[in-house]
């Protein structure tokens, strides 16, 4: 028998073939790169798995293949669950390898300013042909006049609601309460008849902050003074706010609430036991996709009998928490030049426009110019979300949204000021609790 | 007889041709440090560097690409007066004693009646370690579903048979979130008790029990007497792995509650990964992780002086 040795292996096998080719295993080591097996630039771009799946299959099945011939570049799209982002994010800049392009959402590209690149050239570029970009989606995406990321989109949650059920007590022609009483007294009565209004007061990332930070702005309670120093929770507009969530939540509430994640809203809708709830769009459009699995206690399709309002208004106003989504270029990425072009085609027009008409509504632009998008004429049901960007305030509010907001969000001390307040605590005290922590992010 | 050719054994006639490093490995000290060599690699590079890495980030103020400077020991007073870090520590104590004592006590009745022969032993056995083997993230979703506030089966079951009226509320109370989440730590983690106990019972001569039965020592007393302080060492060493699992748990708590509602079921490594990897405040996440240190290690060296206490005697 022949023996092979490893010099022998090395010689007749590919990898053998490959280093040889390519200037031999000492010049890849030396390089401390993997060699390079086709022409062109080769991306890797992290996203979150959509909400919207006929959007994450046309980035697979179209924008890809266009994506290398457009500008020859192949395109490796990874889709993972939003919750886990941040721990790729984490471990690819602490390894300095990983993916080129991620997808971020909220105020996430604030905790990694600097290991972001600089894309300001794109991003001005894009913002000046699309008619400007939305404040909240700027002030995410910027670091002074500097920009550390790309605007996607501007999405956010509404409330969507039960058109018949609320018309039994009183709100007909599609009417939805628009006061904090109204909508307690609202449901309470439903609440009486087994339908509750569903909410999340648990740790998820999404729903919770969505509905709990606007409620918190519609009283005139603010985490902090404009400075983004001065922590101005504990305020009587905040305690009133406590005060209120408690009797809402007993009377109006589906108390189980408590331990609600993300997508426990969505399958207590679509199951029919709950009235309302303040999501995206996803559960309209799930209950239109399969009209004959959802349907009414009366056997018609659910998706017929919802409609979706903005969350009631108070003496502070009216809000949005919105979820703008950016895409961050990482320093360390070898491919900066094919990464800004690549950025700059799929932001086009013509490209992104494939994608937000695959949304059907689910997300709004980062920029003014596709409040005219035809998407919007589509479906008058999904209307009420194009409006989304304009009513939207982001966490950390009045100051900037940087890192110690985040820090905020994060440790859900908004959220968890109303839930000890709802299991008990006495509101001043849940209020200064809450108040103290933030103090503690802050200084 | 004589010892003579055992005690001078004939020089070992090896090949001719010994190089310098077969000669340098018939030295034994030699031969244990090349033998030793990659299990030290591998401790050094996955226990050792991520802990001395650990202690070098909770003394900076290191962020997510940011290396940081040198703070001493601000980060650990940072968290001394965190009031959820307190809170933290609390559930995780909780936590880790009530589970112990329940897998211990459960595990070593299923071993004693695993122990035991009958029809199908074989499949019980191999069947009773499924909650081990099914991945904790899977498993942890279906109790998820189980406790769920508006679907629980669990809820239905006791409503159908007549013993509850209203729902309970598994994940949305602060208690019972907690109770909850003991639940299914109890139920993922008895099998190992079991199994490590049954391998236990069974290096137990058979003899020592029939001797005991013969002198007239009942079932209770042959476990007390016999079982008992031979599987003692065996069970000590199983207590230590569970509790330093328990102490550090992530998963289970991070996909059935996020530490919810209210902090209520917050743990160390779940609050760690919310401060180090959500915030990006590394330094303040391993400082939260590596606070779990000095209360494990004095754990293990106290197990450890009484393994070699109950070995000795």
């Amino acid at each position: 028998m022949t023996r092979i040795d490893r010099r022998r292996l090395l010689k007749v096998s590919g990898a053998g073939a490959v280093a040889a080719s390519a200037g031999g295993i000492a010049t890849i080591l030396a390089s401390g790169r993997a060699p390079a097996y086709a022409q062109g630039a080769s991306l890797h771009w992290l996203r979150w798995s959509d909400f919207v799946p006929a959007s994450d299959q046309l980035l697979k099945s179209k924008i890809v293949p266009q994506c290398e011939k457009a500008l020859g570049t192949k395109l490796n799209v990874e889709m993972i669950n939003a919750n886990d982002i941040q721990a790729r994010i984490t471990a690819a800049i602490q390894s300095g390898t990983g993916p080129d392009i991620f997808y971020v959402i909220g105020n996430w590209p604030q905790l990694y300013v600097e290991s972001l690149s600089d894309v300001s050239d794109v991003a001005e570029e894009l913002g000046k042909t699309q008619g400007g970009y939305y404040e909240v989606s700027r002030l995410v995406a910027t670091l002074g006049n500097k920009w550390i990321g790309v605007p996607w989109t501007t999405g956010g949650g509404l409330v969507t609601y039960r058109k018949s059920w609320f018309a039994e007590i009183g709100y007909t022609d599609g009417k939805f309460p628009d006061t904090w009483d109204t909508l307690r007294d609202a449901g309470k009565k439903l609440k009486a008849k087994g339908r509750p209004l569903g909410q999340t007061l648990g740790h998820t990332f999404g729903d919770a902050p969505s509905f709990w930070y606007p409620y918190l702005w519609s009283w005139g309670g603010k985490e902090v003074e404009a400075d983004g120093k001065t922590v101005a929770l504990n305020s009587k507009e905040t305690v009133e706010s406590v005060r209120f969530a408690v009797g809402f939540w007993k009377d109006a509430c589906d108390e189980g609430g408590l331990a609600w994640d993300d997508s426990s809203n969505n399958r207590a809708y679509l199951a029919g036991t709950i009235c309302a709830t303040n999501n995206g769009a996803s559960i309209y459009l799930e209950a239109k996709k399969k009209p004959d699995t959802y349907l009414t206690e009366k056997g018609t399709p659910l998706w017929q009998d919802t409609l979706h309002a903005p969350l009631p208004k108070g003496a502070g106003g009216q809000f949005v928490l919105p979820f703008p989504s950016t895409h961050v270029l990482m320093a360390y990425s070898k491919n900066q030049k094919a990464a800004k072009d690549f950025l700059r085609w799929v932001n086009s027009k013509e490209i992104f426009e494939q994608w937000f008409t695959s949304q059907q509504g689910y997300s709004d632009g980062a920029t003014r110019y596709w409040e005219e998008d035809p998407v919007w004429n589509v479906d008058p049901v999904l209307l009420p979300f194009r409006d989304i960007p304009n009513k939207g305030r982001l966490a950390g509010f009045a100051g900037p949204p940087g890192r110690a907001s985040a820090e905020a969000i994060t440790k859900y001390i908004i959220v968890d000021m109303y839930a000890k307040a709802v299991q008990g605590m006495a509101p001043e005290d849940a209020v200064k609790w809450a108040h103290e922590e933030l103090v503690k992010i802050y200084s | 007889m004589t010892f003579t050719t055992l005690a001078t054994p004939t020089a070992y006639a090896g090949s001719p041709r010994r190089g310098p490093v077969t000669r340098l490995l018939e030295d034994e000290r030699w031969l244990a440090l090349v033998l030793l060599l990659p299990t030290i690699a591998l401790l050094g590079l996955f226990i050792a560097y991520p802990f001395f890495k650990g202690v070098e980030l909770s003394v900076t103020d290191a962020k997510v690409g940011v290396p940081g400077k040198f703070v001493g020991l601000q980060n650990f007073e940072q968290i001394w007066n965190d009031g959820i870090f307190h809170v933290a520590v609390w559930n995780t104590c909780v936590y880790t004693a009530i589970t112990t004592v329940l897998k211990l006590a459960l595990g070593l009745w299923l071993a004693l009646l695993l122990n035991n022969n009958f029809k199908g032993k074989a499949f019980t056995r191999a069947f009773i370690l499924l909650p081990f083997i099914i991945p904790t993230v899977l498993s942890t979703l279906a109790w998820k579903w189980m406790f769920d506030p508006t679907f629980s089966v669990i809820n239905w079951m006791l409503y159908q048979l007549g013993i509850i009226h209203s729902r309970i509320n598994w994940l949305g109370d602060p208690n019972l979130a907690l109770v909850s989440v003991i639940i299914v730590n109890v139920w993922r983690g008895v099998p190992f008790y079991a199994i490590s106990l049954l391998a236990g019972l069974q290096t137990i001569s058979p003899e020592l029990h029939e001797a005991a039965a013969i002198d007239g020592a009942r079932a209770w007393q042959r476990f007390r007497h016999v079982t008992w302080p031979l599987l003692l060492p065996v069970t000590l060493v199983i207590v230590l792995f569970s509790v330093i699992q328990t102490f550090a748990d992530f998963q289970l708590v991070y996909v059935l509650t996020g530490g919810g509602p209210a902090n209520a079921t917050q743990l160390f490594a779940t609050y760690a990964y919310q401060i180090g990897i959500g915030t990006g405040l590394l330094s303040q996440g391993a400082t939260i992780s590596l606070a779990v240190f000095p209360v494990l290690l004095l754990v293990v060296i106290v197990q450890l002086l009484y393994i070699r206490r109950v070995e000795t005697h």
